[in-house]
């Protein structure tokens, strides 16, 4: 009997395991970034003179987009910039790993939903803001701190249920 | 109002379900022959019922109704007709009306070829299917509802994800689930054996055809998902070791080791309650890979849309078969004893040790797929588990197996001489070894491992070679069950030289082209001709037409596509492949490089040997349709008929 009632067991350890693993959401990577300030940088910006600094990003609830010229999701979600943009939201955007020209070329035939855009050549900024793929979006809250990230291209689905949403609260905030 | 009788037909099925789980057993349980004969029909009313629901949700799909949430959740006006036909399983919710209708078929095989079983044992099975119906028509039913309303309808769906827009995907699906319900039927003959408390001395004899059944389909529903992957990816890979390949893999191997352990009980009544165990094990790992697949637990490339309540639902189902079929087990296993015994050097010996290397090779591939769960439970790291470990556990795992396949099925059972033995395989040996030392050089390359696989592979066939050709010689009669053993290790032959020869000598470039250019790989010059625009019936696409040329003669244009569907907006590479005995040529189009230039990334892939591979695994399939064909088999239906 005894011997015959360890398949069992084993059963019952997988079945906790799978249990409490049902409670965990596989897709949520955390960012080490979530409810501290936003790391400190400075780039020139794509168009036009000046620096887009992590002060931008302060002062108001924002969303920061990593994207590229040549990534071709990114491209798929940059109508869902432009309703976030069209929403009233200050969306800045992190040109990441690019060329100037191609970059600009992109902005300036799918249009431009960024209010800066800061050019980050080489990828080290990006890689203090823990970018592994593009396109990844940032909420910061008016105090500079970020408060969500999402890795992959943004739907209706995540503006509607997510982002939306979460810059209420932020605004609500005081 | 079509939709809504569907709906009826579900619910009305899944009361003769219950009722085919519940009468049937009891009658079984007092001695009662009318209720125990009612399993039969009521199986013959459930199916029906299911065929018309799948047929309704089959016409909704082909007529446009909108109205369905499925359907315009994954359809739209401009899908073709073949893919809005296999549309109809392309989602969460049609899929397991197919699996549940796919269950109820087989139960149905089950009523009509196993009226020579005893009755009671017959009237136990057909209830415990009706428990595994009932599990799993009920989650359809309340968690996943193919038939729900979607009011007011949307003028146009949002269109079947492109990637299942292509026909290996019509046919994967099917082909694993007819795999996967089989595998319930040597549950169903587990259970009532373990109800009664007795193993008749033919059960073996009675699970062996639905065992080698289901495993010849899920064998060919494994292959036909990873000749989809290899092309429709466009990463021209065969195998990811990603977790729902995992979960289709690990049943698939210990469905393996029971139509072996089968064989040992059918033949000499030994390893009876092993055979019982894996026959439990083999169905609730192909219910765990349901619950991977469908709860949202494990990240994968193709995870369904998840939803938490699935996940508890499956999960109880789990709960329910584990701890049921091993408290039954615990308690009720029968004693009866090991089976006449046998010598080190015999068949059963052989097959006791393939048991143990599959069932350890299916534990491995479990760790790996729970390993990065647990870790993630017990809060310690997010990560995963990828193709280098299960590689590096499974092949010292595979090579010994495949020695053995060579000798196993020459040996005698009980005992066989040593001597004997070395006088039939020397010379096999030897030739296995210098050709499989040999072969790599045909491809101008040389390594240890490579070459030993090599010799293995060579020495499966060559085995399966001697002994049909030994057995015809001397005038003996070769059943179709031995035919079928012979073909599927020959397909094992096959498909382990196709691993070794692409693993060891596929050339990947990823190349920046613009139209004009060409490049040689692997001695085939690629000449990029052209970009045109293509436009489908639901996409626009990308062509590029490349000229493909080899020693100075033109072999073929291939033409990869980067469509973009307009509905989902999504980007889809479709590889282009010139199909060869020994090799495949595979361009596929990765991304432009810039928006001014018409410079693209493209993958230009040289893959030996990849035909062996599907080949192999239509060999063992195929093997294992004709072995269920044996006249053994019949023999006992038409003499109890």
């Amino acid at each position: 009997m005894p011997m015959r009632a360890i398949p069992l067991l084993v059963a019952l350890l997988l079945l906790a395991l799978l249990w409490i693993g049902l409670g965990l959401n596989p897709r949520e990577l955390p960012s080490p970034l979530i409810g501290k300030p936003t790391p400190s940088f400075s780039l020139p910006l794509l168009q036009g003179e000046g620096q887009f600094t992590d002060s931008s990003l302060q002062g108001q609830v924002s969303v920061l987009n990593v994207w590229a010229s040549w990534c071709s999701t990114c491209r798929s979600e940059h109508r869902h910039l432009k309703t976030l943009q069209a929403a009233g939201l200050a969306v800045y955007g992190l040109n990441y790993r690019d060329e100037p020209d191609e970059a600009q070329h992109y902005l300036r035939q799918l249009g431009n939903p960024y209010r800066m855009v800061g050019w980050d050549g080489d990828g080290r900024v990006g890689i203090e803001w823990g970018v592994y793929a593009t396109p990844e979006t940032f909420i910061i809250d008016r105090h500079g701190i970020v408060r969500f990230k999402h890795i992959g291209p943004i739907n209706q689905q995540i503006v509607d249920e997510r982002i939306l949403p979460l810059v209420q609260q932020l605004e609500a905030e005081s | 109002m079509l939709v809504e009788l569907g709906h009826f037909a579900l619910v009305l099925a899944l009361v003769l379900i219950l009722l085919q789980g519940s009468l049937p057993v009891i009658g079984a349980l007092r001695g009662r022959d009318s209720w125990m004969a009612m399993a039969g029909p009521l199986v013959w009313l459930q199916f029906a019922l299911l065929l018309l629901a799948w047929l309704v949700l089959e016409w909704a799909f082909v007529s446009h109704d909108f109205s369905v949430l499925y359907v315009a959740m994954h359809s739209s006006l401009d899908l073709p007709l073949q893919y809005r036909i296999s549309a109809a399983w392309g989602g969460h919710e049609g899929s397991m009306l197919l699996w549940v209708l796919t269950l109820s078929a087989w139960s149905v095989a089950v009523a009509r070829f196993g009226r020579h079983l005893p009755l009671p044992f017959f009237a136990l099975s057909l209830g415990v299917m009706g428990w595994v119906s009932a599990g799993l028509l009920g989650f359809t039913l309340f968690t996943s509802n193919p038939f729900e309303r979607l009011l007011p309808a949307p003028l146009d769906g949002s269109d079947l994800n492109p990637l299942l827009q292509d026909p290996g995907m019509i046919f994967h699906p099917p082909l694993l689930y007819m795999g996967y319900v089989g595998f319930a039927v040597t549950f169903a003959f587990a259970i009532a054996a373990l109800i009664q408390g007795r193993l008749a001395p033919e059960w073996a004899r009675w699970c062996r055809p639905w065992a080698v059944t289901s495993w010849a389909f899920l064998t060919l529903g494994i292959a036909l998902g990873s000749w989809w992957a290899y092309y429709e990816l466009g990463w021209g890979g065969w195998w990811f070791w990603d977790p729902v390949e995992n979960a289709s893999l690990m049943p698939w191997l210990t469905g393996t080791a029971l139509i072996h352990s089968l064989s040992v009980s059918d033949k000499r009544g030994g390893f009876r309650i092993w055979t019982l165990m894996l026959a439990i094990i083999t169905f609730a790992l192909t219910i765990l890979g349901a619950f991977l697949v469908r709860s949202g637990v494990i990240t994968s490339v193709h995870a369904f849309a998840t939803d938490p309540s699935r996940g508890s639902f499956i999960l109880a189902l789990l709960a329910i078969t584990l701890i049921g079929s091993l408290a039954l087990y615990a308690w009720r296993a029968p004693k009866v004893g090991l089976g006449p015994s046998f010598a080190p050097l015999s068949r059963e010996s052989m097959l006791l040790v393939n048991n143990v290397l599959l069932v350890v090779a299916c534990a491995t591939v479990l760790l790996g797929t729970l390993y990065p769960l647990a870790l993630d439970v017990l809060g310690m790291a997010k990560l995963s588990v990828g193709p280098p470990y299960f590689e590096l556990v499974f092949t010292p795992i595979m090579l010994p197996l495949l020695l053995l396949m060579g000798i196993g099925p020459m040996l005698r059972w009980g005992k066989h001489e040593g001597a004997m033995l070395w006088r039939s395989v020397w010379w096999m040996a030897l030739v296995a070894v210098v050709l499989g030392l040999l072969w790599p050089l045909s491809m101008g390359g040389w390594g240890w491992l490579r070459a030993l696989t090599l010799v293995l592979a060579a020495w499966i066939i060559l085995s399966v070679a001697s002994d049909i050709i030994s057995r015809l010689r001397r005038g003996l009669s070769l059943p179709a069950a031995r035919l079928g053993m012979h073909l599927a290790h020959l397909g094992v032959g096959v498909f382990v030289a196709a691993v070794a020869m692409v693993m060891s000598f596929e050339i990947e470039q990823d190349l920046r082209m613009a139209p004009g250019q060409s490049v040689e790989v692997a001695g085939y010059q690629f000449h990029f001709n052209a970009l045109r625009r293509v436009d489908g019936p639901n996409y626009i696409a990308q062509q590029g037409s490349f000229m493909v040329t080899h020693n100075g003669r033109t072999l073929t244009e291939l033409l990869p596509e980067k469509r973009i569907y307009d509905q989902s907006e999504m980007p889809m590479t479709q590889a282009a492949l010139h199909r060869g005995l020994m090799r495949d040529l595979y361009v596929s189009l990765g991304e432009p490089l810039s928006l001014d230039s018409d410079e693209w990334i493209v993958r230009i892939y040289y893959k030996p040997y990849m035909t062996w591979m599907w080949a192999g695994c239509l060999l063992m399939a195929l093997g294992g349709l004709i072995a269920i064909a044996d006249r053994r088999y019949r023999r006992r239906r038409e003499a109890l008929a």
